[in-house]
């Protein structure tokens, strides 16, 4: 398309011409993201917008703050974002020490054998959501198979309450949230140049030592980019909590969810997910920032 | 020397050294497969309590499954769902993706980001903005506002696959066609699509699974005659356990196995 460069120089106006049909041709191209874009804008950016600005008015239609203030001042609130932290941090942790040895396991396998892993990690992946926790609510139940295999090997004598509360919620969003955590690792990991590992351990290191020395800083930038994709799904999750949670577990989704389910409250749901919105953007641009090069869209199933 | 005593790894640690991680990393696997796998044998159990292994085998949930006018009602009206999400996200996807691909302006980049936003930002809030913009339009409990809103978040998917296809594509292919006297439509049909087309199908293949699967947003924007079936499925759970739930999950299972394989050798064969 250079051809104004490429060819015997032409008149100003010839070149003029040609920049100008280039742009025309520019736009025209971008207008095909048109039709997409308008049913984007239409359904969510312009609501997102609209229900931002709503929640700095009263019903009345008087500027205020009192959304936000309440979200402050109330003790439910406070408990609330307290819930959505620790469900989102204790996730975040668990899936951090299962996934890392996990990773490593596969880093270390031949590709073939790595590829057959990574089925058995992208197949949950890939499986319904409902499905999923739906099969956890069996298993974790009172009369559920962990339950009575656990008594049965008289690992305890009373069926354990492992539904309905944290313990339930953090089991089936650890389950969701794993794949998150073990493709970058694995990614980074398998980037890491091997003859490195093995400098150390010819100078002298111990297996542990060229581990925590040499392979495990090499490895922290992928570990931190799953950790944050992690926490910032954690951060916005609906249907584990509310399922496996029986209640007892109500993090910022729910909330937002009674707020328009059972009050029509647009005001105080908007507030709610202004802060959930600026919250998740904040952690998205430092996570991009960290994994210049990562590939961490993409995750939002 | 035993297996367990041969080098394992680069920094000569033994096998029988690393034993640990070995059964962590088969622990951790075990973790991840078998509670949706234990499904599927317990959704032919007879009893109430889904018993495993079950002790009578019996299709007496599949039977209550299809014999409900409810649950058969909410599958029409999921398949129906996916398969107009997939007639209305493709070709915008596509369309879209070749434009973006194409235009080098700084706004496209920005075009690109609003366009994949559904699926950054948490899902919660695109139920709640789209239920609000269909409270206004009175598109609340419509089938095309399902259809739009599954649309809105399989199009970043298509998009994603797309473009990436793209990026292996030679564009003065095109070119050349165009210079040859093919018109920008039928340059565009006839060069650029056949060679992208495994790509189209991989995206179609997942939009149908991106609005089949769909949970949240349907339960905002979905429901009387035109609930999906995630949505009653949802409210059954949070009510008690029907073991009814475990037949439409293990039906839920095949077809997602099966749609995946389906883009997978769609996958493969567009890496030719």
């Amino acid at each position: 398309m250079d051809a104004s460069t490429a060819s015997p120089p032409l008149g100003d106006d010839h070149a003029a011409a040609l920049r100008k049909d280039r742009l025309i041709e520019r736009w025209l191209m971008l207008s095909l993201a048109a039709p997409a874009l308008l049913l984007v804008a239409v359904c969510l950016l312009v609501p997102i917008a609209w229900l931002f600005y709503l929640s700095f008015y009263t019903d009345a239609g008087a500027a205020t703050l009192i959304n936000y203030q309440r979200l402050v001042e109330q003790p439910s609130y406070a408990r609330i974002f307290w819930t959505t932290f620790k469900v989102s941090i204790l996730t975040t942790g668990i899936c951090a020490v299962l996934g890392y040895p996990l990773a490593y396991f596969m880093s270390q396998l031949s590709q073939r054998a790595a590829n057959l892993c990574m089925i058995l990690v992208l197949l949950p992946f890939w499986t319904s959501l409902l499905v999923r926790t739906y099969a956890w609510l069996v298993l974790l139940q009172r009369t559920g198979l962990v339950n009575s295999w656990g008594m049965q090997l008289g690992l305890w004598s009373e069926p354990l309450p492992l539904v309905n509360n944290l313990t339930g919620t953090l089991i089936g969003m650890v389950h969701i949230m794993l794949p998150f955590i073990v493709l970058p690792l694995y990614g980074s990991m398998r980037t890491i140049d091997r003859t490195l590992v093995q400098a150390a351990a010819n100078l002298g290191a111990s297996p542990v030592q060229s581990f925590w020395r040499v392979f495990l800083p090499l490895s922290l930038p992928g570990l931190t980019a799953g950790a944050l994709v992690v926490f910032i799904l954690c951060l916005g999750f609906y249907v584990t909590p509310e399922v496996l949670g029986g209640g007892r577990v109500i993090m910022v989704s729910s909330r937002i969810a009674t707020d328009i389910d059972t009050f029509l409250n647009w005001g105080s749901a908007s507030a709610l997910g202004a802060v959930l919105l600026l919250s998740t953007l904040i952690l998205l641009g430092i996570a991009s920032r960290l994994t210049k090069g990562l590939s961490v869209t993409g995750v939002g199933h | 020397m035993t297996w367990l005593g041969k080098p394992a790894s680069d920094t000569q640690i033994t096998h029988g050294a690393r034993l640990w991680l070995y059964l962590l990393a088969a622990a951790v696997f075990a973790f991840l497969i078998v509670p949706t796998l234990i499904v599927i044998p317990m959704s032919f159990s007879e009893s109430q309590y889904l018993e495993f292994p079950p002790r009578h085998l019996s299709l007496r949930w599949y039977e209550a499954y299809f014999q409900s006018r409810s649950w058969m009602h909410a599958t029409a009206t999921s398949f129906k769902a996916a398969a107009v999400t997939v007639v209305v996200a493709t070709p915008l996807g596509t369309v879209a993706a070749y434009g973006l691909y194409n235009a080098e302006l700084a706004t496209a980049r920005l075009v690109s980001l609003l366009l994949i936003t559904p699926i950054v930002i948490p899902v919660i809030l695109v139920g709640t903005a789209i239920f609000y913009a269909y409270v206004r339009l009175k598109m609340v409990n419509s089938l095309i506002g399902v259809v739009l809103a599954h649309s809105i978040l399989a199009i970043p998917v298509v998009i994603m696959i797309v473009t990436s296809a793209l990026k292996s594509f030679d564009m003065n292919q095109e070119r050349v066609a165009r210079s040859l006297g093919a018109s920008r439509v039928s340059a565009f049909f006839m060069v650029v699509v056949p060679q992208i087309k495994f790509a189209i199908l991989t995206a179609a293949v997942l939009s149908f699974l991106t609005s089949f699967d769909e949970v949240i947003v349907s339960l905002f924007v979905s429901g009387g005659d035109n609930s999906t079936l995630t949505r009653i499925m949802f409210t059954a759970l949070r009510d008690q356990i029907d073991p009814t739930i475990a037949a439409i999950s293990t039906i839920m299972i095949v077809v997602t196995s099966v749609l995946l394989a389906l883009a997978q050798m769609f996958g493969r064969q567009s890496k030719r």
